[in-house]
């Protein structure tokens, strides 16, 4: 039961005592802030950012869904050698799939059908969107080849990042994101191509196995998973 | 006391077999031709687990009862032929193999249990025996015998564990009662073949999407394989059980 025991819902959040300091931050913050604002007659533009700073704590906090893929704890390694787990990447809208550094042919095609998609949105589209590509062969994709990947696909280190998970836990991984793999013989997979389009709190929005040709369906539900509110 | 006592340890001392390992002709050879599959010594559960263990289990972790448990690991089949929750009831005994797991479920139970599931390869080399012979495979009437519980109607009331002829392995169960799960279910239809993966008809898969397969008079097999390429991780079926596998040498209850 290594991986599953933290999985419950609703999962608590790491600790508790954090969110509690977080809150007693935030509210401390208020009282100064609003006697900033007395004094300086700009109360307006201070309430609309406490409700925005009380809207991303609480965010963090709520269960996730039954259905997100984040309901699965597992421990990532990104391409900088950082550990975070799978649900850190709860926020924003996201797309992901799997890879492997080795893939001659269709791995490059995956990115580029990412890129793709990219290129559809309008700039301010794009900076919401992020990307993670997850390693199906964590032995050999070190941090440092998946560094490699990153400069020589010129992967926007601010939006796109390259992710392995323990050997045990690739399967969990490719399982909750629907993706089928084998592993060959000479080392090489062959595995499903697929781009799968999550919302920020990790449920399946949209997939695409279209990677070899513009997906104009996938492109669209991107776009409409990060129109503004 | 006593008896509560000794019950609760025959209860819960699973069972596994040492399985040496080898070279397996499979019907997925690992170049999606004819070589011969490497498997690595490992031990294996002799039955598959039971509605009472899996029982045990959800008391333990509750976050596995059906009425908890994540929609992304389990579908509304998961256990839903038990009375509730934490109760099997008359349509599923203590003593048959627990039925309608996701694969996700299935791979949390063997991890409760120290193991993990089999992989096919591991599988494959394990349902290969027969009563007297490690590899029955080449026995026409071996083949008959399986083929026939394959015939016989689904949704027919399981048998309980332990009740088929140990195998030369010293398993039970590995035919005639449940199919089950594998670690690597989902990907056994792809081509071992990667030198597809240039044809653009085919990029669905980073490879060819259809079986290819060798050994293609083992229909018994091939159906397996079939039948769980078909399904999704969260899915399950009334006749899907499982077993678990542990690294060779790993033999304690």
């Amino acid at each position: 039961m290594k991986v599953f025991e933290r999985i419950g819902p609703p999962s608590p959040p790491p600790s508790v005592g954090a969110r509690v300091s977080a809150r007693t931050r935030i509210a401390t913050w208020r009282v100064l802030l609003r006697a900033h604002a007395r004094s300086c007659g700009i109360r307006v533009a201070v309430a609309l950012l406490l409700v925005l700073a009380c809207h991303a704590a609480m965010a963090a906090d709520t269960p996730l869904p039954r259905d997100s893929v984040y309901q699965l704890d597992l421990a990532l390694t990104d391409q900088d050698d950082a550990a975070l787990r799978l649900r850190d990447l709860r926020g924003h809208v996201r797309i992901v799939s799997m890879f492997y550094a080795n893939c001659p042919y269709v791995c490059p095609m995956i990115v580029e059908a990412i890129k793709r998609t990219e290129r559809a949105l309008d700039d301010d589209a794009r900076a919401r969107l992020r990307i993670s590509l997850f390693t199906l062969d964590p032995e050999r994709d070190t941090p440092e080849a998946l560094k490699r990947v990153q400069s020589e696909r010129k992967l926007d280190p601010m939006r796109w990042q390259l992710e392995r998970t323990g050997l045990a836990d690739v399967r969990k991984l490719a399982a909750v994101l629907g993706i089928q793999y084998r592993q060959l013989e000479n080392r090489e997979f062959n595995h499903s191509s697929a781009l799968i389009l999550l919302d920020a709190e990790g449920r399946v929005l949209a997939r695409s196995s279209r990677i070899g040709e513009p997906d104009p369906e996938f492109v669209a539900a991107v776009r409409a998973a990060l129109a503004p509110p | 006391m006593l008896i509560l006592a000794l019950a609760a340890s025959a209860a819960s001392a699973a069972e596994y077999a040492p399985i040496p390992g080898g070279e397996l002709r499979s019907v997925l050879p690992p170049d999606g031709k004819s070589s011969l599959a490497k498997v690595e010594p490992y031990a294996l559960r002799t039955l598959p687990v039971t509605n009472g263990e899996f029982l045990r289990f959800v008391e333990a972790h509750p976050e596995w009862r059906r009425d908890r448990v994540a929609g992304i690991f389990a579908d509304s089949s998961y256990l839903a032929h038990w009375t509730s929750p934490v109760a099997t009831g008359d349509a599923a005994t203590l003593e048959q193999p627990v039925t309608a797991v996701s694969w996700f479920a299935a791979e949390a139970y063997c991890e409760s249990e120290g193991g993990r599931l089999p992989t096919w390869h591991e599988w494959e080399m394990a349902a290969a025996a027969d009563e007297t012979r490690t590899d029955a495979r080449d026995d026409p009437q071996w083949r008959e015998r399986i083929l026939a519980w394959y015939a016989k109607p689904s949704g027919r009331e399981l048998a309980p564990v332990g009740k088929t002829p140990r195998n030369a392995l010293g398993l039970y169960d590995m035919h005639g009662v449940v199919w089950e799960w594998v670690e690597d279910f989902a990907g056994m239809m792809i081509s071992g073949d990667n030198r597809n993966q240039g044809d653009p008809e085919l990029l669905k898969f980073c490879g060819a999407g259809a079986l290819s397969t060798q050994d293609r008079e083992n229909y018994a097999i091939l159906m397996r394989v079939a039948m769980l390429s078909s399904l999704t991780a969260q899915q399950g079926t009334r006749n899907l059980g499982f077993r678990c596998a542990r690294a060779a040498g790993d033999n304690t209850p």
